[in-house]
């Protein structure tokens, strides 16, 4: 996977943030086209190419969702677009409330308030999930454990996604 | 002395850094002691006089007052934007602006000023050419390369535009940096300073902010916000805007049209500005012939007229923090940048928000032009513990089907940074595919800024879909978007035009080089050559002086026809075009007349003395 390869790194699931900064700094050094403003053409563009695949990967690598996206997507799956079928009823609820705030009702923030808080829940839950099967999947690479990690990351996204929304649609109220 | 300058000539060519201000430019390098300010703060106004010179800096802005339709201030607010972004400050401005053609508002802005039509790139390029020859003359050497910073919230055609204006002056720019970041780097030119700073710019257009992380030497921009049209041109605007309805109830007439008059105004009320930062009041003072106005402003009554520029700081701020993925408590220090960081108000918000006091002990002015002269240092590898690490402002997107912009670099990513995309064909035997590229953060197309169109042409005709054509596009160091297309069907690169939404294409640039600076090259070497004939002629005036005195007399016949001799290959070289040469023979005609000199001291000091006893 390329963009373990530069930074130097096995591909796994589970990373140290301090030694990924580490060698993304150390790399920078060495790579950066600050470092060749008098070289010649080739190795000016030989630094760009380089830092310029260093810099994608420490910002795909650095975050333990974007990572593991991109694990997933080099291991050959996708991510599902679709609401989660657990959600799903909540997910219909949550939709009417967000039409009677903006309808003008009132009444359906407190509803909003307290989804947003279960669903910001949720978010924590999924993050510390990820930790457990980063790991498990690096000790003994099992493909229902990375198909587990998906399930999560879909549901995650999802739930991001809502959150979003409602955090929005907050804010636009409580500002008029 | 000409040793000096000689030896200088030999030495690495040197690398400037250029702050280009919307109000002030300045010209910095970096020495083995740390960065330098060369020469003095060049006004960014450039005029056209009646007879066509061009001329930039103190003395334009003179003409100011006595020439406005044919001066122009704050070019940089008009870099790289249309017709249709500036209607609002062009009421405001003396200068007339060509209307745009049938094609509509996207298209490069020209400027008319007496008989010359010129873009803001170009006028930006005499102010540019101003601070490069400031430059060589105090460091005596041909100066080529640079780096000239920009505000950091600039899109990829304002830096387009400023890339453009170094090119046309005859320098290569070497990198634009962020004028923030640049800021953080003379802050941060002490190794040991390490944490989370933020850089509060706002100057006299434009307005940044910045969160760095500074570890090991390492300034890493985390996020970055603002707004290019924000700045201390705005609280001028507004006071400006007062005193013209001042004046029209006083003086029973509109004078908004009288040019000469907006511009003292818009110096008396600047005037008013500055002073109250330091006093609780201060006059807008107008003396136009035997007409007087004057209206006292209090800090009261200025600050609730600026408030709504310095809360418009604040939300660019706020979304800083938030995407810099840190909380306000975590940033260390704060460093203000840019004139209008002088004004109290300023200060007193942001260190609301920031909760602690800003730092004000840099020279706002200087900071961002020292910080240019590091950056030149690391680029001409002087400075070899420092690196910067920045970020695109803004992300870059292409226009997907029903006007949708599609993102694929996103905002506050470290540059250089880059994104490949795959395209084919839609229909049977399409033979060009056009893609939009834009930059901004709304989904519509017509919400974000068109950067440019690339047509991939000359597509093989075949069934739709089966093209495919890999297109890469990268943000350069500079914030600069550049694409390559590769046919993966062949591996070969595929061609492509080009046709910039608000920018000059390269064909026009260099039209422009070969234009308006055709002498540039030989304009440093003319000017050297200037100097050595000032110099020779006053030493030839000084030795015919000499030759009168007495002193010539008594001298040795062979020293008499050594100083002769030398005289005469002096005025030999003088009509070379060879300023070396010249300078030898002024240090030849130097060493001949030594004894001369010497005698006519002598002859001078006994005088003295003499005239000492006379007089006791």
């Amino acid at each position: 996977m390329r963009f373990y390869d530069a930074l130097g790194l096995e591909p796994k699931l589970a990373l140290d943030s301090d030694d990924l900064k580490k060698r993304f700094y150390d790399r920078s050094r060495q790579w950066h086209p600050d470092r060749f403003s008098r070289g010649t053409s080739e190795e000016k563009k030989r630094s760009e190419e380089m830092t310029s695949m260093l810099n994608d990967a420490f910002r795909t690598l650095r975050d333990p969702v974007t990572r593991a996206e991109y694990f997933l997507r080099e291991s050959g799956l996708e991510l599902s677009k679709d609401a989660p079928p657990e959600l799903l009823e909540e997910v219909f609820e949550l939709n009417m409330a967000l039409e009677e705030l903006r309808g003008g009702d009132e009444s359906a923030r407190g509803q909003l308030v307290s989804a947003q808080e279960r669903f910001t829940g949720m978010l924590a839950d999924a993050d510390s999930g990820l930790g457990g099967l980063f790991t498990s999947y690096d000790g003994k690479p099992d493909a229902a454990v990375l198909e587990q990690i998906r399930a999560t990351l879909n549901r995650r996204k999802y739930v991001s996604n809502l959150v979003r929304d409602v955090e929005k649609e907050l804010n636009v109220h409580s500002a008029n | 002395m000409s040793t000096l300058q000689i030896d200088f000539g030999h030495a690495k060519p040197r690398i400037v850094g250029i702050d280009l201000g919307t109000t002030n430019s300045l010209v910095a390098v970096m020495d083995l002691t740390g960065p330098r300010i060369l020469s003095g703060i060049v006004p960014s106004v450039v005029s056209v006089t009646k007879s066509g010179e061009v001329i930039a800096g103190a003395e334009a802005r003179e003409m100011l007052i006595t020439h406005p339709e044919r001066t122009v201030y704050s070019v940089k607010r008009l870099m790289g934007r249309g017709v249709g972004d500036v209607q609002d400050e062009l009421k405001l401005f003396p200068f007339h602006v060509v209307p745009a053609d049938a094609e509509g508002s996207e298209s490069v802005l020209k400027l008319q000023l007496g008989d010359k039509i010129m873009t803001p790139p170009e006028v930006s390029a005499y102010i540019l050419r101003k601070l490069k020859e400031d430059a060589e003359d105090v460091l005596g050497a041909e100066v080529t390369q640079a780096v000239i910073t920009v505000p950091a919230y600039f899109n990829d055609a304002q830096r387009q535009a400023t890339k453009d204006a170094g090119r046309i002056a005859g320098l290569e720019v070497l990198r634009l940096v962020n004028e923030p970041t640049a800021a953080a780097l003379a802050y941060g030119l002490d190794k040991r300073k390490e944490g989370l700073v933020a850089v509060y710019d706002l100057g006299g257009g434009t307005f940044d902010i910045s969160i760095l992380r500074l570890h090991d030497g390492i300034f890493e921009v985390l996020a970055t916000n603002g707004d290019t049209h924000l700045g201390g041109d705005d609280i001028d605007n507004l006071l400006l805007n007062i005193a013209l309805e001042d004046i029209q109830s006083e003086w029973g007439e509109d004078v908004s049209g009288n040019a000469s008059l907006v511009q003292m105004l818009r110096r008396a009320v600047i005037q008013a500005k500055e002073a109250l930062s330091f006093a609780p009041a201060a006059m807008i003072d107008l003396e136009y012939g035997p007409r007087q106005y004057q209206r006292e402003i209090d800090v009261e009554l200025f600050n609730r007229l600026i408030e709504p520029i310095v809360e418009r700081t604040l939300g660019p701020c706020r979304n800083c923090i938030k995407d810099a993925g840190i909380t306000v408590e975590q940033i260390n220090e704060t460093v203000m940048v840019g004139g209008s960081t002088r004004i109290p108000l300023v200060r007193s918000a942001v260190e609301r928000l920031f909760r602690k006091r800003p730092h004000t002990e840099l020279n706002p002015d200087e900071v961002v032009a020292l910080g240019a002269a590091v950056q030149a240092g690391i680029l001409g590898g002087e400075v070899e513990d420092k690196l910067l690490l920045d970020v695109t402002p803004l992300s870059l997107g292409i226009e997907t089907m029903g006007g949708l912009m599609s993102k694929l670099i996103h905002r506050n990513s470290t540059i250089p940074a880059s994104e490949t995309e795959l395209f084919t064909t839609a229909v049977d035997g399409q033979t060009n595919v056009l893609i939009h590229v834009l930059q901004g953060e709304r989904e519509l197309v017509k919400d974000c800024r068109s950067l440019a169109r690339f047509d991939l042409k000359d597509i093989d005709p075949m069934i739709a879909g089966m093209a495919r054509i890999q297109v890469r596009f990268l943000i350069d160091a500079n914030g600069i978007l550049n694409v390559t297309a590769k046919d993966l069907r062949t591996g070969k690169e595929h061609s492509m035009d080009v046709k910039p939404s608000y920018g000059l294409t390269d064909d026009q640039v260099e039209a422009m080089i070969l234009e308006s600076y055709d002498k540039a090259e030989e304009d440093f070497k003319e000017r050297q050559i200037r100097e050595a004939r000032v110099e020779a002629d006053a030493i030839l005036g000084a030795v015919d002086k000499a030759k009168e005195d007495d002193a010539y007399q008594a001298l040795a016949q062979e020293d008499r026809t050594a100083i002769d001799r030398s005289i005469n290959e002096l005025r030999l070289a003088y009509h070379s075009d060879d300023h070396l040469l010249i300078r030898d023979q002024i240090e030849k005609l130097n060493q001949a007349t030594m004894a001369l000199a010497e005698a006519i001291m002598n002859e001078a000091v006994g005088k003295a003395l003499k005239g000492t006893n006379i007089n006791d």
